[in-house]
């Protein structure tokens, strides 16, 4: 039971934030920050005995309209599929959140607590290997509607999926090889410390002689580390949540809504909402590999819970550590989700064949260039270490 | 029974009911396809409850993640019917798995008693990407070399099948 319950609340606490408050969220933040860009107002009309909340309401709107609407299943449709593809669409991105911490390990006395549900030693192949389930979702869907733009939408969907997964992981092996380990905890607290800009000029007794300058540091974070990696990343992921620019599947103005064509209802609703919980899930992954995690910037976790212990005493000082880290992750989670509506609203679709060679062509090779590159740096450093 | 137990056997008999599902289910494709899916999950659990948690993991990766999606795609994009075999046709490969099934079933009744090895306590890093990643590219990394240069020249080669003139 002791083990059970922490795991429990954890649980409840990552997908009552993330599913149960970001998702919801952000389909609101999605139309105002469409809206804004695009010289309108935007959702405000929803209201409860006059009160609009700025047009918060529209979320509840729409999840009341969604369950109240005929759910319809085509006929000639397969009917059992039909039913399953919308859940297989969603449980990989809620899944995901098990292995993502959104805070550190704390120790209060003799008891550790760490802020991650399953702290797996290959916890990023976790996230890969649940997040290729996903294409089965959309592929099930298509082809389970008996219609054949929903059939081109999953085709176009399951290509386009495979090929960004093998992208998406060589683009962060170079993560793993600057940070040692697969592990996000391990990851994280990698990424609580800073490094000296000009460190590596040290060896050749340099430092000194720039002053000011070789003192300089940075806080060690996957973006700075691996800034090629970052981008290369961030655009996979992008590419396998299937929103614009990379939404061919959907491709309304040729396959008219792709693989969720012949859905209603709370099932079309399901899609809806999966797609920005992986919205979520891309913005948690990208903070916890390139953002520092749950770190303040140039601020250690010692250096924290060493300058309040004297007032409050340890105990305190570790829970509010605790708690700012925790906020901390959140708003790095908030800047990378508005980041992804940025790039969805300003980037036009482009054509398939391009989609495709931006991957096989341009980001498969500029990954097995960064491997190669990063794997020559770390051995220099090594080198000039021993 | 210990929670990994209950798991092991619990995802065994899935692994099990699946495949029979798939082999038996001749008239859906796609579900057929799917169940192939349930058996690579409920595997790549099996794996995790014997502590091969790399193997787990590319087992969903690349066996439920890739390549049983480009069986799909095959499957959807033929759209097979069962009239699309010729009868005469299926009672010989039926006749022939029922032969070949009774082959197997045989030798395996036969070997793996004697094949089971001694229970072993495990190393504690058993199982783990580290410990998988150094045996496969200190003491194997010319079996994994070669491999990877098979695996290469297959591409090519169904490349240079499947394209009618080569530009």
């Amino acid at each position: 039971m002791e083990v059970l319950l922490p795991v429990v609340l954890k649980t409840l606490f990552i997908i009552g934030v993330a599913v149960g408050a970001f998702a919801p969220v952000i389909t609101w933040i999605e139309r105002k920050q469409s809206a804004v860009m695009q010289d309108r107002i935007g959702a405000n009309r929803a209201d409860i005995a006059g009160i609009t909340v700025l047009g918060l309401l529209h979320p509840l709107a729409d999840v009341i309209k969604l369950l109240t609407k005929e759910d319809v299943v085509p006929a000639g449709a397969n009917r059992v599929m039909h039913m399953l593809a919308p859940v297989i669409a969603a449980v990989p991105a809620i899944a995901s959140f098990a292995v993502i911490p959104y805070g550190g390990i704390y120790q209060f006395g003799d008891t550790t607590v760490n802020l991650v549900v399953a702290d797996l030693d290959w916890g990023l192949l976790y996230v890969f290997a649940i997040a290729s389930i996903a294409t089965y979702g959309t592929v099930i869907a298509g082809w389970a509607s008996n219609n054949n733009w929903s059939l081109l939408g999953s085709l176009r969907a399951s290509a386009q999926m495979i090929s960004y997964e093998v992208t998406m992981g060589l683009s962060v092996v170079g993560v793993f090889m600057v940070f040692q380990t697969l592990r996000l905890t391990d990851m994280g607290v990698a990424q609580d410390s800073t490094f000296r800009i000009f460190g590596f000029l040290e060896h050749f007794g340099l430092v000194e002689s720039l002053g000011f300058l070789g003192h300089l540091t940075l806080p060690s974070w996957g973006i700075l580390l691996q800034p090629l990696g970052f981008i290369m990343f961030l655009t996979c992921v992008m590419a396998e949540n299937k929103r614009a620019p990379f939404d061919l599947p959907e491709g309304e103005s040729e396959i008219i809504a792709g693989y969720f064509l012949e859905y209603s209802g709370m099932r079309f609703g399901l899609f809806y909402m999966s797609e920005f919980i992986e919205v979520v899930v891309i913005a948690a992954l990208m903070t916890a590999i390139f953002l520092g995690g749950w770190s303040i910037p140039w601020l250690s976790q010692a250096d924290i819970i060493g300058g309040i212990t004297p007032v409050f005493g340890a105990g305190v000082a570790t829970a509010l550590c605790m708690v700012l880290h925790v906020v901390t992750f959140f708003v790095k989670v908030i800047v990378m989700i508005w980041l992804q509506m940025q790039i969805r609203w300003t980037l036009p679709r482009p054509r398939y064949d391009q989609v495709m060679d931006l991957c096989w062509k341009v980001m498969l090779p500029l990954s097995l260039a960064n491997i190669l590159v990063t794997g020559l740096v770390i051995l220099l450093i090594q080198g000039a270490k021993s | 029974m210990s929670a990994p137990a209950v798991f092991f056997y619990l995802f065994g008999a899935a692994a099990v009911v699946s495949a029979l599902a798939m082999v038996l289910n001749v008239r859906n494709t796609v579900a057929a396809a799917m169940s192939l899916v349930v058996t690579m999950i409920s595997l790549a659990v099996v794996y995790v409850t014997l502590e091969a948690h790399l193997v787990a993991a590319l087992q969903i990766l690349v066996y439920a993640g890739a390549i049983v999606v480009v069986f799909l795609f095959v499957v959807m994009l033929l759209n097979l019917r069962r009239d699309t075999f010729a009868p005469s046709r299926q009672l010989l490969t039926k006749g022939a798995g029922v032969v070949l099934a009774l082959g197997v079933a045989g030798a395996f009744l036969q070997l793996v008693p004697q094949a089971l090895p001694t229970v072993q306590e495990i190393p504690p890093d058993f199982g783990s990407y580290a410990a998988v990643g150094r045996t496969l590219y200190r003491d194997f990394v010319l079996p994994f070399e070669v491999t990877s240069f098979l695996l290469l020249a297959a591409i090519v080669g169904a490349v240079v099948l499947a394209k009618r003139r080569l530009d």
